[in-house]
């Protein structure tokens, strides 16, 4: 065996995909198992517009529900980010009327009492855990929303770090609270209204204006294109 | 041989090669190893473009096509307006917001349009941060610098200063709007050094910098009222009979009907051109990063810079297939992580710039010291590993966890096993040649972000997009607004698509496509 041999990832699977049968919306088809739900609709023949985004991860776009065969159970999954398997059934969450409440983030005189204003649903949280079971990031959402009911909005905003909105929490809840939209607002209050300013960071934008820097740009905006390279090579 | 047999090697070589140090590579080192290796310099991947601002440059030869390609508008058009504006903003990632908050703000009736959701982009992906001098012993001349030397100096001057000194005003801005970067434990902003940069000076919010930043500015557009286009992609601009840049013609993906809008300046922000999957590469770039705003400028007469380079993130997923092309991000290597080929060996300094790092890689692959899948694809390992080691269990957990549950989906602990890498088609370093107002040299049109050119030269340097994002969405929506008093709404045209086209003729019509592309064909085609 040569070099080259060793150093090959043995997965047969990759190589050659057992085709499985899904179920896209009530249909049947054979995609390529371990494909992501995504590209099991494209290979399936169907043009997605709505529902797909970065296809990272992260723009919460492709929020879906899905069932593994014989399993009562529905889950949710991001479909870039989800394989398929055998017997699957799934279905992309249609964009859900949640209501957004508009705000002035920088204006709020009481951002833990405004929370009760702009989103008076948020302290009937029935406990239910739909939410987090719901969520595909694993962020213990219901929790959250009890911690910003309580005023806890630092807690709140390091949990929903995670947060992709993709709102799988919402069509879920019995109370009607959007969760997602309850931690992006305390978030952002967190963010205002709770955490200290960074000092430095003023004092080198007066720095800047104050002009501490113009003469070393005069310096380097004089050298010709020579002169610029040694002295760039000059910076480790 | 099973892939938890080959990573045994990174296992084994961990102790030795923590100790070790790797000097970057001398300037003309580094040279020739890019020449040689570097997708840029694949030659018979480029041809000329036959017409237009740029007759007779270089570019890779599926963006060539696009820009030759014809309109799916006909002359006869019916070009009545649906929507009356100031200014309107096509893109919806972070250039886009920054830009129609600005012009808002300064009191201009905005438009947001969008191909696909407001913030579905490639800036919401942004994990390893945002470039911005704070620290003491760091200052915007070395930010400068260390960006110029990572463009190979061939960045633009006037715009490189211009956004290494707003920078700072840039993070106050995104902090009073309520993102959270890291702290320090005495409320300064904590900073990370990145690949390429001679201090540290990243500002992030664990590894969903891009993230954060992207929920609030989209929270606050919509808090604002700006009205919103969604699912409306730009097919065509407008002008007058004088050239000036007048409005533009989206289509609705939804009904696919034409929607007009009059504006008096239009600001395109419709980010790269990852799908267009230039060479083959795999992309980590969003669905709809399509180059749109290339092909609709060029039609206008706007030169383009820079558009023969671009940057293959070092460390896109090779395995498993279902991340192919995915980012793993840069912070793994700001930490510490090591690359190591198939002997168990380290080949570059892990923090040299984005092309040197993805070169060397190439060059392991190429020369058989790379790992191979079964689908026939290369790569080398990067030892996540290492950081749990190097800083105490629990390390990557912390730091990435975007990255652990990423891979988590898939059976895969990065935390415990090495991943597989191989360069991913990841930016476009050049685009539309832009002023340090970000406008182009068509009046009236502005370009922000990524579709625009000459500020990164030819290699972008980590950290450097999202400031770029901001700082020149920033300053085309104010540049934009402040015009709305003393320009008045041009005629709607197509008289530049006239031109263009008598042109096109002159060439022999030989592209044979329609651009912009709006969203690559993924679709199978049945049967």
């Amino acid at each position: 065996m040569n070099q080259e041999d060793i150093n090959v990832i043995d997965q047969p699977e990759v190589l050659k995909p057992r085709m499985v049968t899904i179920d896209i919306s009530g249909k049947k088809y054979e995609v390529p198992e371990g494909v992501t739900v995504i590209k099991a609709m494209w290979y399936a023949g169907q043009e997605v517009v709505r529902g797909v985004g970065c296809l990272g991860g992260f723009c919460g776009a492709c929020a879906t529900y899905y069932r593994t065969k014989d399993d009562p159970k529905v889950r949710t999954c991001l479909a870039c980010q989800t394989a398929v398997q055998d017997g699957m059934s799934f279905t992309m969450m249609p964009p859900f009327p949640a209501r957004k409440a508009l705000y002035d983030i920088q204006k709020l005189q009481d951002p833990k009492q405004d929370l009760f204003n702009l989103y008076p649903e948020a302290p009937l949280c029935r406990n239910c855990n739909a939410c987090t079971e719901a969520c595909p990031q694993k962020i213990d959402v219901r929790e959250g929303v009890w911690k910003a009911v309580f005023g806890d909005f630092q807690s709140v905003s390091e949990m929903f770090m995670d947060c992709v909105m993709c709102g799988l929490c919402t069509p879920v809840c019995i109370a009607d609270i959007a969760p997602n939209l309850v931690a992006l607002y305390v978030s952002r209050a967190q963010g205002v209204h709770f955490t200290a300013k960074p000092a430095r960071l003023d004092t080198r934008i007066k720095e800047i204006t104050d002009g501490r820097f113009n003469d070393e740009w005069r310096k380097i905006l004089a050298m010709n294109e020579k002169e610029l390279a040694e002295y760039c090579a000059t910076v480790k | 041989m099973d892939i938890h047999a080959l990573q045994q090697i990174v296992h084994q070589t961990r102790d030795a090669r923590r100790k070790q140090t790797i000097a970057k590579f001398s300037p003309a080192d580094r040279d020739q190893l890019i020449r040689k290796y570097h997708p840029d310099w694949r030659a018979s991947a480029y041809r000329p473009i036959r017409f237009g601002p740029n007759e007779g440059d270089k570019t890779v030869v599926e963006l060539a096509t696009l820009l030759e390609g014809d309109s799916s508008l006909d002359d006869s058009a019916d070009l009545t307006p649906h929507h009356t504006t100031d200014v309107l903003v096509i893109g919806g990632g972070g250039a886009g917001c920054a830009a129609a908050l600005h012009a808002h703000g300064a009191g201009a009736k905005t438009i947001l349009a969008t191909k696909l959701r407001l913030g579905d982009s490639n800036s919401v992906m942004a994990q390893g941060g945002m470039q911005v001098s704070v620290a003491p012993e760091d200052s915007p001349v070395t930010h400068f610098i260390d960006t110029l030397k990572g463009g190979h100096m061939h960045n633009d001057h006037d715009l490189l200063k211009v956004m290494v000194e707003e920078g700072p005003s840039i993070a106050k801005w995104l902090i009073e709007l309520g993102v959270l970067f890291d702290r320090q434990a005495d409320g300064n902003l904590h900073v990370k050094k990145g690949g390429g940069s001679s201090k540290p000076r990243l500002l992030t919010c664990s590894d969903y910098t891009g993230l954060e930043i992207m929920r609030v500015l989209k929270d606050e557009v919509i808090n604002q009222k700006i009205q919103l286009l969604e699912f409306c992609a730009a097919v065509e601009l407008l002008s007058d009979e004088d050239g000036r840049c007048t409005g533009a013609v989206l289509k609705d993906l939804d009904n696919q009907q034409h929607v007009i809008v009059a504006a008096k300046s239009v600001i395109l922000a419709t980010g790269g051109i990852g799908r267009l999957h230039i060479q083959g590469f795999p992309t980590s770039n969003h669905y709809g990063a399509t180059g749109d705003g290339l092909c609709l400028s060029y039609r206008m007469g706007a030169k383009l810079d820079h558009i023969d380079t671009f940057q293959y993130h070092p460390s896109g997923a090779v395995y498993p297939e279902q991340l192919i092309g995915a980012l793993v991000t840069e912070g793994i290597r700001s930490e510490g992580g090591q690359l190591v080929n198939a002997k168990g060996e380290r080949f570059v300094n892990e923090l040299d710039t984005r092309d040197v790092v993805s070169s060397s890689i190439i060059r392991e692959c190429e020369e058989g010291r790379g790992i191979r899948t079964m689908s026939g694809r290369v790569g080398v390992w990067l030892d996540t590993p290492l950081l749990d080691a190097e800083h105490g269990p629990g390390t990557v957990e912390r730091h990435f966890p975007a990255m652990m549950l990423q891979f988590e989906r898939f059976g895969i602990d990065i935390s415990k096993d090495p991943v597989l890498i191989y360069p991913t088609l990841h930016y476009q370093n050049g685009g539309v040649k832009i002023d340090t107002n970000s406008e182009t040299n068509v009046r009236n049109l502005f370009v922000a972000g990524e579709a625009s050119g000459g500020l990164h030269g030819r290699n972008r340097l980590m950290g450097n997009s999202l400031l770029d994002l901001m700082v020149f969405g920033k300053r085309s929506g104010l540049t934009a607004a402040s015009r709305t008093g003393s320009i008045t709404q041009g005629k709607l045209t197509l008289q530049h698509l006239e031109r263009f086209r008598t042109e096109a003729k002159k060439h022999g019509n030989v592209s044979g496509v329609i651009s912009p592309m709006i969203l690559p064909a993924y679709t199978r085609k049945a049967g």
